[in-house]
């Protein structure tokens, strides 16, 4: 007796599977460790966000920021100029010494990615178009960084923050149950979180209420309104002192006086020698502490402020100070999100779509595992031990890229099951067809795998190219039906067309000695024709 | 078992009119449906905002209506019952653009007269992303059709290409055309499932086509009609049998999956049958109509094989000539 053959298909075969069963493990049975595929908030419950970078409002404080670094340069070293007037796209100034411009150009000269136009003594400057796609650009990447910080700190359970398309993006948080939850996580994320600390225009404070905003533009001023209580307004300088990329950390601590919550930050070392300056020479006068443009209090300057400290009172409760001071800690977005997209599934639907569609997934499985054992016999089974590998291996290689199963997801992996089911149906006709016309069985599993080949790879090449468009121009759960779909065709490439292969190879011997082609098979070859094809 | 005689040949050439004749009847159907109809694109592609109530008992629906339809912020709303009677969706076209507000909880006050319910899902899609949505989804269909356009008609001719890409939007048609008919919702779920149909559809063109393309060179059968017969009906039990297996898990899917994935099934059990019969007679006949000529492609093969015959050869030579 010939020994069984272990051919490089089987070898393969089996790799596989010892692959797939390891890395298919930790998702079935939920273990602590390893890597799972995570399902998606379609089946799982929780908020799903698609946010829009206001880009323009990114070059706004860019601007503005430049502005006031140049007016306090311009202070300092004693240099007089008028007429400063912020735009959002440029600012502009005149200076009235002719003799001090190319003390000016040296300080704009330190400054990258200005476009300066002067005109006589007048400047105006904006961003050249290099420097505004930059600052887009990094507005975007620290709003997603900053997003991911402030969840991090929050302490959701792993809120992903990821960048979509050319400006959006997009997060999701899995489990946020109550309605409480959600709107914390979103006031959160929306927070600007932006501290300026400006200085009250004392003598038209007086005018709080009755100054148009045009009128108070014309002084350089602009009115805000006080964060409690909307009717106090107060008027500040437009040029913020200090601005809030200067703060390095913010806590919550309590009032000793009053005994309430109030943050207090600490600025760096440019910061603290621009807010001692200003408070050295300010005393007397009142300085407004703003946040996302709203006054929380204005407190009267008693003495220089040295070391960079100080503190924002307003009535918070603590879980609010607490909340602000996470947002001022892992920094500001420097460019406001808006809501693009927001969709929040309550967890008892997710718990109802990932039960039912289990039980069609395994319902669907049992019955084609039943049809393809009743039609094609061992060859049926052969068919359905690959069938069983494709889908642990589809779940393994899912779970190490770490991705999120979603419905459609669900629905490709049906698909790809009825893919592979198709390369054995195709296989397992054209080996009947060869016995039919009197081939014997050892030429009939060949010439049935040879001859079914193209059109499997043909098939299976469309189906990639049509995924991998998919995957493109898709979003969301179009891509992960894309990317399941494209796993699933090489899984059934391995299993369904090697894997069988080499099951068939393995028992050879056994099936030309039986000879009995309805059990191997599930068809009895009545008579040949044609016996010498 | 064996369920269909593989040593007959079914004269799929003989009942073609038939099927042509139904063909035509559900693409001009679905082209009227599209247009008098009109499609209902879902909140993923039109924007708007969605929520999604459970109630206890039976849904109160014409209450609900009345309660939302007396409020200007919800003059657009539309209430439907949703998979059972318990529960509904309500839609409507505003989409808030700020952050904190929460239509779950605004509805969830405004209605909290009608009985107990929870909210199980609110969506809000702003109109700039269900616009992308919509140009992406386009653009995704476009450039797979060309994508594979090019793919078959370098690995076939190009008449199977045209072929096999009439056969496909001839099954896109109908699958919109049921969609506009039964008025279901486009979203990304039905937009996955059209492209499912394509590439199931496909793949039966391609095993047909494989066939064709074996026989012309295998036999020495000249009459197109009857070599598409014999391709036909030896890949019958093929089509049929996974067909039959695909159903299955599709009518599972529909009967057993839920609500969120109803629509998405049923669109898949049409495609597939649509799918299948479009590939035994539109696909192949695609080819009679475009007067796809054996000799021709005989040729064709001929003449590729002598110029790879040619290119050994002067390997050979050349390899020769070096060593």
């Amino acid at each position: 007796m010939k020994k069984s053959k272990i051919t490089y298909r089987l070898v393969v075969f089996i790799l596989t599977f010892v692959f797939a069963l390891a890395f298919s493990m930790p998702s079935f049975l939920q273990t602590e460790g390893g890597k799972k595929i995570s399902l998606g908030l379609d089946l799982q419950g929780g908020l799903h966000l698609l946010l829009g970078v206001e880009t323009d409002k990114a070059i706004e404080s860019k601007i503005k920021s430049i502005a006031s670094s140049i007016s306090y340069s311009a202070n300092k070293d004693d240099l007089l100029l008028e007429k400063f007037e912020i735009k959002p796209e440029f600012f502009k100034f005149t200076i009235l010494d002719p003799d001090e411009m190319n003390k000016f150009d040296s300080i704009l000269k330190k400054i990258e990615g200005l476009k300066i136009d002067k005109v006589e003594l007048t400047y105006q400057v904006s961003l050249t178009d290099a420097e505004k796609v930059a600052t887009i650009e990094h507005a975007i990447e620290q709003a997603v960084k900053t997003i991911r910080n402030r969840l991090d700190q929050f302490g959701l359970s792993e809120p992903s923050v990821t960048r979509q398309g050319e400006g959006d993006i997009l997060v999701e948080i899995p489990g946020v149950k109550t309605g409480d939850d959600e709107k914390r996580a979103l006031d959160l994320i929306s927070k600007s979180a932006h501290l300026q600390l400006m200085a009250l225009d004392d003598k038209r404070q007086d005018q709080a209420n009755t100054l148009s905003n045009e009128v108070a533009a014309a002084y350089g001023d602009i009115i805000l309104k006080d964060a409690k209580n909307e009717n106090i307004k107060y008027v500040v300088k437009q040029i913020p002192v200090l601005d809030g990329e200067m703060l390095v950390d913010a806590k919550v601590a309590f009032d000793q006086n009053t005994n309430q919550p109030i943050i207090n930050f600490t600025l760096n070392s440019q910061g603290a020698a621009i807010f001692g300056d200003f408070t050295g020479e300010n005393v007397g006068k009142r300085l407004a502490i703003v946040l996302d443009n709203k006054v929380y209090s204005a407190p009267r300057i008693n003495e220089r402020i040295g070391g960079g400290s100080g503190q924002i009172s307003g009535g918070f409760t603590l879980e609010e100070a607490a909340d602000v001071a996470i947002a001022l800690r892992s920094g500001a977005l420097l460019a406001p999100v808006k809501l693009l997209e927001k969709r929040s599934i309550g967890p008892s639907l997710g718990k109802e779509s990932i039960e039912k569609s289990t039980i069609a997934l395994v319902g669907a499985f049992v019955l084609i595992f039943l049809f393809m054992v009743f039609y094609y016999g061992i060859a049926g089974i052969i068919a359905d031990v690959a069938l069983v590998v494709n889908i642990l291996f589809l779940v393994s290689i899912m779970s190490l890229f770490g991705a999120t199963l979603t419905l459609p997801g669900m629905a490709g992996i049906v698909l790809t099951v009825g893919m592979a089911v198709d390369a054995n149906v195709i296989i397992n006709e054209r080996i009947r067809e060869i016995l039919r016309t009197g081939g014997s069985i050892r030429s009939a599993i060949e010439k049935g795998y040879a001859n079914a080949m193209s059109a499997i790879i043909d098939a299976n090449l469309t189906t990639l190219i049509t995924s991998a468009a998919l995957y493109a121009y898709g979003t969301g759960p179009i891509k992960g039906f894309a990317v399941t779909m494209s796993i699933g065709i090489v899984a059934s490439m391995i299993t369904a067309i090697l894997g069988t292969h080499g099951i068939f190879d393995l028992f050879i011997d056994k099936m030309e000695k039986s000879k009995n082609t309805k059990l191997w098979f599930g068809y009895k070859v009545r008579k040949a024709k044609n016996a010498n094809i | 078992m064996q369920i269909f005689d593989k040593e007959k040949k079914y004269n799929f050439m003989g009942v073609r009119h038939i099927f042509l004749a139904i063909s035509l009847f559900l693409v001009l159907g679905s082209i009227v449906s599209i247009f008098t109809k009109g499609i209902n694109y879902g909140i993923d592609f039109a924007g708007g905002t969605l929520v999604q109530i459970k109630y206890d008992k039976a849904a109160p629906i014409s209450q609900i209506r009345e309660t939302l339809d007396s409020l200007e912020a919800f003059k657009s709303v539309s209430v439907t019952e949703f998979g059972s009677k318990e529960e509904v969706t309500v839609r409507y076209s505003g989409s808030n653009d700020s952050l904190g507000a929460d239509p779950g909880k605004n509805i969830a006050e405004i209605l909290k007269d009608t009985g107990n319910f929870e909210i199980r899902m609110v969506s809000i899609v702003g109109p700039k992303v269900g616009g992308e949505l919509r140009k992406k989804g386009i653009m995704a269909l476009s450039v797979s059709l060309i994508l594979i356009l090019i793919y078959i008609a370098f690995r076939f001719e190009w008449r199977f290409s045209l072929a096999a890409i009439v056969a496909e939007i001839h099954d896109v048609i109908i699958a919109i055309g049921v969609i506009s008919f039964f008025q279901i919702d486009v979203n990304l779920d039905t937009l996955a499932a059209i492209l499912t149909i394509i590439g199931y559809s496909l793949n039966d063109t391609i095993i047909v086509f494989d066939r064709i393309r074996e026989n012309i060179q295998d036999t020495k059968e000249g009459d197109l009609a009857t070599l598409i017969n014999s391709s036909l009906s030896q890949t019958l039990s093929r089509t049929i049998l996974t067909s039959f297996t695909t159903l299955i898990a599709v009518v599972i899917l529909f009967v057993f999956g839920g609500d969120m994935i109803h629509d998405f099934s049923f669109i898949m059990l049409i495609g597939v049958i649509v799918g299948t019969l479009s590939s035994i007679f539109i696909g192949s006949q695609g080819l009679l109509w475009l007067k796809f000529s054996i000799k021709d492609y005989r040729e064709m093969l001929a003449a590729k094989k002598k110029r790879e015959k040619e290119k050994e050869r002067m390997r050979a030579m050349y390899e020769k000539g070096v060593v």
